[in-house]
């Protein structure tokens, strides 16, 4: 992947996500009203409408719900193949993401994940995940 | 109702020549003319695309309906022009619909993601094709938890290449009769599919109008009622999808049969949204017309061929027939076709009652329409 990838630029819902990916930390959503964890960062709670939320860490650690070998690059920053897979965290959260470091022949869904880092161009870092061994 | 479609394929026209084309047939198909539209339910052209539409055809109308909803739309469309026409709100409701992607080459691998959406900053940086990975990880989940296979999977697109070459106006009604190992000979995509799971990319246009019963027998043609409607909306990105083989469909269609009153086994005809063999699979088992997990047995054997015992996409679809992007339209087009009689040589005998069922996005939308013969 040598060109960079595609990422939009926070904004203020997301800035303090983006910040903690510059320490390698996985942050999701907890709302302070009923508990539950959400991610993408918004605004509100999705289970309950509360506006009362704060940023927690994640474990980094989760299974892969499913995923894909992806062999046409959408962008010049991917060489086909990869993979693409969508990652539950324990924290309840599904992320899409990549499984990097890992024979594709070994990705099965269920497996369990933990988080890896991959740095981009503007010191931020994106959270990719790799096989638990 | 009237329906017709423009011409399809590699055409060179415009977006709006297209649905013009569509909507003079349509007009002529039912015996009514421009001036009789005060509806107007289109998506798809301009960021004003009513406002377009009507300004194209000269016409002024005072109910108008733009809802994006990609593949759903139109079932969405027939559901809220049904219940306009029920309240006295519309008379005659044009659903229109054009599209000249093959032409414009206008459609991009990783799709289009606006720059402040949240998929721009947590799933872009990710290289998945869009729409086609997360159907391809709905199949590999599928495969998963219910053993399916990519052989099942690709007897949906041997079946509609089948039911395409008996519809003139189909995109491959010249090909050759597809087999499950030219499917798997074909590239990979997003595993674990290939080329052929995936639908056409063709241009086209298509347009329906709906009228109240009453109305109806005056015109043309016998009169096909809507006899019920569902909808649902569940996710925009990938990440957000609440369940990747158990989809809003479920809820769409059990809508749609409690207002028909109707269930599974009264339908004698299904059109329904194949923009991948796998959405087919999801979209059999929400219907109703197997149980969770059953579908890729149940597409096998022949079952959804020609004189099969289940007809299934009888215009060849947008696999085998047109997919100008937006493919709804054209299930309710065939499905009226049928219930008219008119499907010629692909015509399922006696047909009476006929679901439609429209997935867009990445199993986003979902919405179910029943219709039927008048009596």
């Amino acid at each position: 992947m040598s060109d960079a990838r595609p990422v939009a630029a926070a904004d203020s819902q997301t800035q303090s996500w983006w910040d903690a990916t510059r320490e390698s930390r996985l942050l999701v959503q907890h709302c302070r009203a009923c508990g539950h964890h959400q991610h993408y960062p918004r605004a509100l709670c999705t289970e309950c409408g509360s506006l009362d939320i704060e940023d927690v860490e994640a474990s980094g650690r989760g299974t892969v719900y499913s995923f894909t070998v992806v062999h046409r690059a959408p962008h010049p920053a991917f060489t086909p193949p990869y993979v693409v897979a969508l990652v539950r965290l324990e924290e309840g959260p599904v992320l899409l993401s990549n499984i990097v470091g890992a024979d594709h022949g070994d990705v099965r869904c269920d497996v369990r994940v933990k988080v890896a880092w991959e740095d981009l161009p503007d010191g931020r870092k994106l959270p990719v995940f790799s096989l638990e061994s | 109702m009237g329906v017709a479609e423009s011409e399809l394929g590699a055409t060179g026209g415009t977006i709006l020549e297209l649905q013009a084309q569509a909507v003079s047939r349509a007009l002529e198909d039912a015996g009514l003319s421009l001036s009789d539209v005060d509806g107007l339910f289109t998506t798809g052209v301009s960021r004003f695309s009513a406002t377009q539409v009507a300004e194209y055809f000269g016409i002024r109308p005072t109910w108008t309906d733009a809802t994006m909803a990609g593949g759903a739309s139109y079932e969405i469309f027939l559901a809220h022009a049904s219940e306009a026409i029920r309240s006295g709100l519309c008379d005659v409701a044009l659903l229109s619909y054009g599209n000249n992607q093959r032409s414009a080459r206008s459609r991009k691998l990783g799709g289009v993601i606006d720059d402040h959406t949240p998929e721009a900053q947590f799933e872009a940086p990710y290289g998945p094709l869009n729409p086609i990975s997360l159907y391809a990880m709905a199949a590999e989940r599928h495969m998963h938890e219910f053993g399916t296979t990519s052989e099942q999977l690709a007897e949906v697109a041997v079946a509609a290449r089948a039911w395409a070459l008996k519809n003139p106006v189909a995109f491959r009604y010249r090909s050759d009769p597809l087999t499950v190992d030219d499917v798997l000979a074909s590239p990979v995509v997003s595993t674990p599919l290939h080329a052929l799971d995936c639908c056409l990319i063709t241009d086209g246009g298509g347009a329906v109008l709906v009228t109240s019963l009453e109305r109806a027998h005056s015109l043309r043609k016998p009169p096909v009622v809507v006899l019920g409607h569902g909808e649902t909306t569940t996710n925009n990105g990938m990440s957000q999808i609440p369940d990747l083989t158990m989809t809003g469909a479920y809820v769409s269609a059990s809508r749609a049969y409690e207002m028909a009153g109707l269930g599974p086994s009264d339908i004698d005809v299904a059109e329904v949204y194949d923009s991948f063999t796998i959405t087919v699979l999801l979209e059999l088992e929400a219907l109703g017309f197997c149980k969770r997990g059953e579908a890729g047995a149940f597409v096998s054997k022949g079952r959804i061929t020609p004189g099969g015992e289940f007809p299934l996409n009888t215009s060849g679809g947008g696999l085998s027939y047109c997919h100008p992007g937006v493919f709804g339209i054209f299930l309710l087009i065939e499905a009226v076709r049928q219930l008219r009689g008119e499907s010629g040589e692909r015509q399922v005998p006696g047909a009476e009652t006929a679901i439609c069922h429209g997935t867009g996005g990445i199993l986003s939308t979902h919405a179910t329409a029943i219709l039927g013969v008048d009596r």
